[in-house]
Formats: C-alpha cells, structure tokens, sequence
C-alpha cells in the first residue's frame, strides 16, 4: 500500500522538529498574537449563546449517529446526489483519490484548476498529485495561495499561513506575481490577490472543493468560508469536483441548523460565516453543470474501528483546539508534520497513518501536557486528552516491554505495588540528599538532566510523611 | 471525635517530597473538627503510568486505591490532578467503588463537604494562585480555592495573568518534549513575576514543583506553597 500523505514525508519527529521551531523567535511572536486574539474572540461569542453546551452535546450525538450507521449513511447519501445529476466515486486511499480527481480534469481537457481551500485534498496530496500529471492547482483562499506561492506548507487548519506576518506575506508575492505591491499593508496585499485570482476565476473549467457537511437525505454539499473566493470556485467553472472524507455527512438538512452555529463561531468567532454555499447536485442553467463528489476512505474506517479513538472523526476542522493549545502556541503547526497540526492533528494524524512502526506518527500522541484546553473548546466535544493517552497505550503495547522506558514503568509499578517496596524506595531516595545544595539539585545525569536543564529540583527530605505519621501517629 | 472520618490521600509526590503539605492537610482538617487517618498501604494512583500509555500498570494501583480506602466517609487529595485521575480515570480502568465516588480534591472537601469558606487561616503575604489544569478542567474546582484565599486574614490575593494557561509541566511531557515544557514554563513564570507576589500557591504539588522549580533556577524570590499549607497556617504560627 502507498504512504499516506497526511504526513509529511521525512518530517522529524515531534521533539526534534519542536526544537527548530522553538528558535524561531518571530514564528512565535506571530502565533501567540495571532491564538490569542482569537482565543478571546471566539470565548466572547460562545458566552453569548446560553445554550452552547446544549449545542456541543447535540454536535456530539449527531455525530456518533452517523459514525454508528455510516453505511446506511453513505448509501443514502450517494443515492440522493446521484439522483440530482451528480456522480459519485469511492475512494479507498490517497492514492485513488487523487487518480480519479486528475482524470476527471484531464476528461475536461483542463490544464489548470481553481481550489477552493480544503482538507481533504490537503491530505492526500493533491496538489502535487496534479501538477505531476500536468494539471496546475490554483489556490484560491488567500491564506492558502500564500502557502502555496511560498513553496511553503500550512501550519493551521482554518488559516494555513497563520505563521506569516504581513512582511514576510509581502516578501511571498513580490517573489511570485508580476504586478505585487510594494506595500504590506492587508488591503494592497488582498488587492493583489484579488487581481491575481480573478483571471483564474474567469478562465477555470475546473473547479475543485472539499465539503465541510454533507446531508445524505438530500445529497445537498455545504461549504463554509470567509472570503467569497470559494463561492467564485463553486459557480463559475463548468465541471467541480468536490472530495470529501466520509464522516462529513449528517443525516438530514435540519441537523445544519446545529453545526452552522458551532463552527462559526468556533472556527472564526463569528456568528455566522460570511458565505455558506449549499449545492444539491446539478441545477440545468445555473452553476456548474457537471458535478462529482468523490468520497475518501484513506484511514477513516480503521479509525472508525477503534471504539476509544473513533470519536476524532467526530471533528469539524474548526481549528478551536489548536487555537487554545499551550503546545501549538509554542511550536506552530509545521511541527506536527501533518496538514492536521495541533491537538487533532495529535490525535487523528497517526491514526490515518496506523503503521506501528512510524516513528514520526509514534511521536505525536505525546505532544501534549493534557491540559485539556482542546477538550474544552472543542464544538463536537472530542476527548481529546483521553485519546492522546488511548493511543500513547497503543504506542506502548507496539514498542514492547524491553524498551528502557518500558523497564523504567515495570520498576515504578513494581514499587508502588507493595507500600513496603515503596517505603523502602523513599528511605533511599532521600539518600539523593547529597545531590542537593541548599536544599536543591540543579544538576542530574541525562535523562534527568532534560529535567534540570531548566529547572531545580528540591531535595528529597529526610524525613517523608509517611514516616511522620508512624512516628507521631502510627 | 464527631466529625466525619476522612482518611488522607497524600499522594506519592507529596508523601515524598512534601511532607510539609500532608502534615498541613492534617492539622487543617482536625481544626475543623474531622477526624483524619491515613492508611499506610496507600502508595500512588497510577497518573503517571496512565498518562504514559501503560494501562496495565496503571490498573492495579487503582484496585489498590479502591481497596485501601473502603470504609471511609471520605478521601481527601491535597492534589487536583491525582483527584481528578481517581475520581474520572479509574471507573474507566476498573469500574467505579465507593471510595472513588467519596474522593474530594481538598477545597473541593472544604467548601461542598464541610461547607466552610473561611478555614479561620492567617498569613501576611502577597499571594498569586496558579489553578492547575486538571484542577480547572477535569474537577472543575472553579473558584473554591481563591474564595478561599481570600478568606485568609493578612492575605494580600493578586491575580495571575494568563491563570489557566498550562505550565508546561504534563508529567513525562516535561522530558519527552522538555523544550516545549520550558517554553510554556517560561511564560509562567514570566506572568507569575509579572504579579510581584511573594508567594505563589496552588493546589498540586507537582506543578508546584515545576513552576517553583523553574523559579528557585531564576533565583526569582518568589517562594512556591501549597494551598493546604497556607490556609494551615494561624496567627501562631507567626
Ligand atoms: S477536534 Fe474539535 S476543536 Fe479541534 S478542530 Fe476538530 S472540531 Fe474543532
């Protein structure tokens, strides 16, 4: 089977890309203003509505409906688009999405394609996928364009090119268009894009999208999106293609009404997006004429397998968890080495990947302190801390009982199994005490030294409670 | 004694490195009338070992805990992150026990339990308090700890910027990713001076020992104390 792109090939793992993006001062100045402006917007809209947690449960529950009857789910919905004039392909991985997305363009005799931003194909690489088949993506949500005109990848969900300021934006297009302003105010630079785009606007066969919901009653494909570029995407061109995950479905046109005021306002704390369009097949005369929907597998049903990990295909790519992530807010997205950085990233990445032996994927269940900030926040409420530390287990169980940490937890268990054994343990810790000057230890050999390169350590006391108690107590 | 019989949860990180903060639970409690035991076959809770990913030694040291604390009316944890881990994790690994339904996080104890909110505690400092993630978010403890701390005469409360933001501390987090631990324990620190309390206080001892840890490096002058210790502390004290 070919490697799912969801990762980035060659990406360190998550420590050793952490350390590179730890130095970078200016990254981190542009994430920290950036999550918490955001941070107190969206806080600000969600208090206003008194029924929010309501809502987050029904966004639960509406979920876990579809994810228990997908099937009859998927059926439904190919049914009802295929019955308004569109045509429905399956596709099991990256891969044959991918094939069937540039053969669909190529059948248009299109050399160039409009994009309107999407996950989906972010994780299977489509972009490169096309342009090896001779086809050249067009970015056209702005933050996207960026990425892509820097050769750059994304960083955030809702708004890939989150690590750029404005001059380092400037910097990108001066590079990559012909009549670039020279200037770095956000309106010259949206100007610029705007220009840039509409040519591709007007002269696109092919528009391709991914669905931010899909409603299987009435075949009926939703997306969600700022800047109006989406909806230029979704009407202009002849043909579109839209390639969406399986879980985006929800059973019926009301169950909108729930998720259209939790992403909003979890996403871009607004209470309500600027454009949502809704498209239902084909309408003869209006918009595009012709219209596929390709449905990507690419890891979801052996997700969907795992009783613990399977609520992560609950996620509506808000991107609220990675915005309150004290993780993501230091390292920025590029160091999860996945299209899906931050706390989902953490959780759904290496379940997409499920290879054992990825070292890079292994690394990302323990870019997390469990805070549970992401829990907090999250509008379908996904446990995320629950299944960081579900799939740290399944890391452990691949991993083996030999390995040093492995020997080390035994040891741990084995101590505190027995209050003697543990009793015993303390009277020699506290041993340490020569370690220690003026109560502290402020250097130990590795791996204690990750501990006491930044921080004291008090020395263990004489004298533990335990003791104590039996002394005066016992 | 009359008052309920509590029996103490120490927790091993306490139990071993602050044995100040059990000896403070103790006092505290009996001057408000408890009568307080503490098993001695109580080890530790198994946090570490879940957090880690290793179920399976986490499973037995939660039928310990259930075992060892049968037969009380209540267990109190000067720790939100180990009362959080019994009271939400365990019936998880391995059912529920009334023991676990019984265990309080210790200002959850004070304020739902005995229902009081001024232990009758002095202490003359300028005090900030960090509230712990698992204390905020998996008990919810909210603000019992602050109404507290603000009870506490001669005590000079000064809010903490950024308060629910983690400190980086995530137990083996702060080695498997130790840069990005001292980034965020950075920040904290950075707030906690920000506030120019003399004492910095919460409710766990292990993010204590993290963001205290960090602080002792800086030679900051900021002391770290657990919450138990200061509304332990009277005017005899002094
Ligand atoms: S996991 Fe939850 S908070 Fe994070 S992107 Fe998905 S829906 Fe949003």
């Amino acid at each position: 089977m070919a490697r799912n792109p969801v990762t980035w090939l060659g990406s360190p793992t998550f420590p050793k890309a952490a350390h590179a993006a730890l130095a970078d001062t200016q990254l981190r100045q542009n994430l920290r203003k950036a999550t918490t402006t955001i941070r107190g917007k969206r806080a600000g809209v969600v208090a206003e509505l008194d029924d929010w947690e309501r809502l987050r449960h029904a966004g639960e529950s509406i979920k876990d409906d579809v994810l228990a009857n997908l099937d009859t789910y998927l059926l439904r919905l190919e049914e009802s688009v295929t019955a308004r004039g569109g045509v429905v392909h399956w596709a099991r991985d990256a891969e044959e999405a991918n094939r069937i997305v540039l053969d669909l363009a190529r059948a248009e005799g299109a050399d160039e394609v409009v994009k309107v931003k999407s996950m989906a194909t972010a994780e299977t690489g489509l972009n490169e996928a096309l342009e090896a088949g001779g086809v050249r993506p067009v970015e056209t949500d702005l933050a996207e364009l960026i990425v892509q005109l820097g050769h750059d990848r994304p960083s955030h969900i809702l708004v890939p090119a989150i690590h750029r300021n404005r001059a380092e934006i400037r910097d990108v297009f001066r590079r990559e268009m012909a009549d670039a302003p020279a200037s770095d105010e956000p309106r010259d630079l949206a100007e610029a894009a705007r220009r840039h785009l509409r040519r591709k606007f007007l002269s696109a066969k092919v528009a391709i999208s991914g669905a931010n919901f899909a409603v299987a009653d009435t075949g009926s494909i939703v997306v969600v999106e700022s800047e109006g570029n989406g909806r230029m995407c979704l009407t202009l061109p002849d043909t579109l293609i839209t390639v969406m995950g399986i879980e985006k479905l929800v059973p019926t046109w009301a169950d909108l009404e729930v998720f259209l005021q939790l992403l909003p306002r979890s996403s871009t704390a607004e209470r309500m997006n600027p454009y949502t369009s809704v498209w239902s097949g084909v309408t003869p005369g209006d918009g595009p004429q012709k219209f596929h929907l390709v449905l990507l597998d690419n890891g979801r049903t052996a997700t969907l397998a795992d009783t613990v990990g399977r609520q992560a295909l609950r996620c509506i790519r808000c991107s609220a968890c990675l915005n309150v992530c004290p993780v993501y807010e230091r390292t920025g997205g590029q160091a999860y080495g996945s299209v899906y950085p931050g706390p989902i990233g953490a959780i759904l990445a290496p379940q997409l990947v499920n290879d054992p032996d990825d070292e890079q994927a292994a690394s990302l269940p323990y870019a997390s302190s469990l805070c549970g900030a992401c829990y907090e926040v999250c509008p379908v409420r996904i446990n995320i801390p629950e299944v960081l530390t579900h799939l740290r287990s399944e890391v452990v169980q691949a991993k083996g009982k030999r390995t040093p940490e492995a020997l080390a937890m035994a040891a741990a268990a084995w101590m505190f199994g027995d209050p003697k054994r543990y009793e015993a343990a303390q009277r020699a810790g506290s041993l340490t005490r020569f370690l220690a000057r003026d109560g502290k230890i402020s250097h130990l050999p590795w791996p204690g030294s990750k501990w006491t390169s930044s921080r004291d350590l008090p020395a263990v006391p004489k004298e533990s409670f335990r003791a104590w108690w039996r002394r005066n107590r016992g | 004694m009359s008052g309920p019989r509590v029996a103490l949860f120490a927790t091993c990180i306490t139990d071993t490195m602050y044995p100040e903060t059990a000896k403070a639970v103790v006092r505290l409690l009996e001057r408000l009338g408890c009568s307080v035991d503490f098993p001695l076959e109580q080890t530790c809770c198994g946090q570490m070992h879940y957090n880690t990913g290793y179920y399976d030694h986490a499973r037995p040291l939660a039928r310990g805990y259930a075992d060892t604390f049968a037969g009380y009316d209540h267990v109190v944890v000067p720790s939100g992150s180990c009362a959080g881990m019994v009271r939400e994790i365990h019936p998880d690994l391995v059912g529920t026990s009334p023991p676990v339904e019984r265990t309080y996080e210790l200002s959850e104890f004070l304020v739902d339990v005995l229902g009081v909110t001024d232990v009758g505690a002095y202490f003359p400092h300028r005090v900030t308090y960090h509230p712990t993630c698992h204390s905020l978010r998996m008990l919810g403890v909210g603000d019992r700890p602050l109404t507290l701390l603000r009870a506490v005469r001669g005590l000079d409360l000064v809010e903490l910027p950024q308060a629910d933001q983690c400190c980086g501390f995530g137990g083996t987090f702060a080695l498997k990713n130790a840069e990005t631990s001292t980034a965020m324990l950075a920040d904290k620190m950075h707030c906690v001076r920000d506030t120019g309390a003399q004492v910095l206080t919460a409710g766990d001892n292990s993010c204590l020992m993290h963001i205290g840890g960090g602080l002792s490096r800086l030679r900051a002058g900021v002391r770290s104390v657990h919450l138990a210790e200061i509304l332990a502390s009277t005017q005899e004290d002094t």
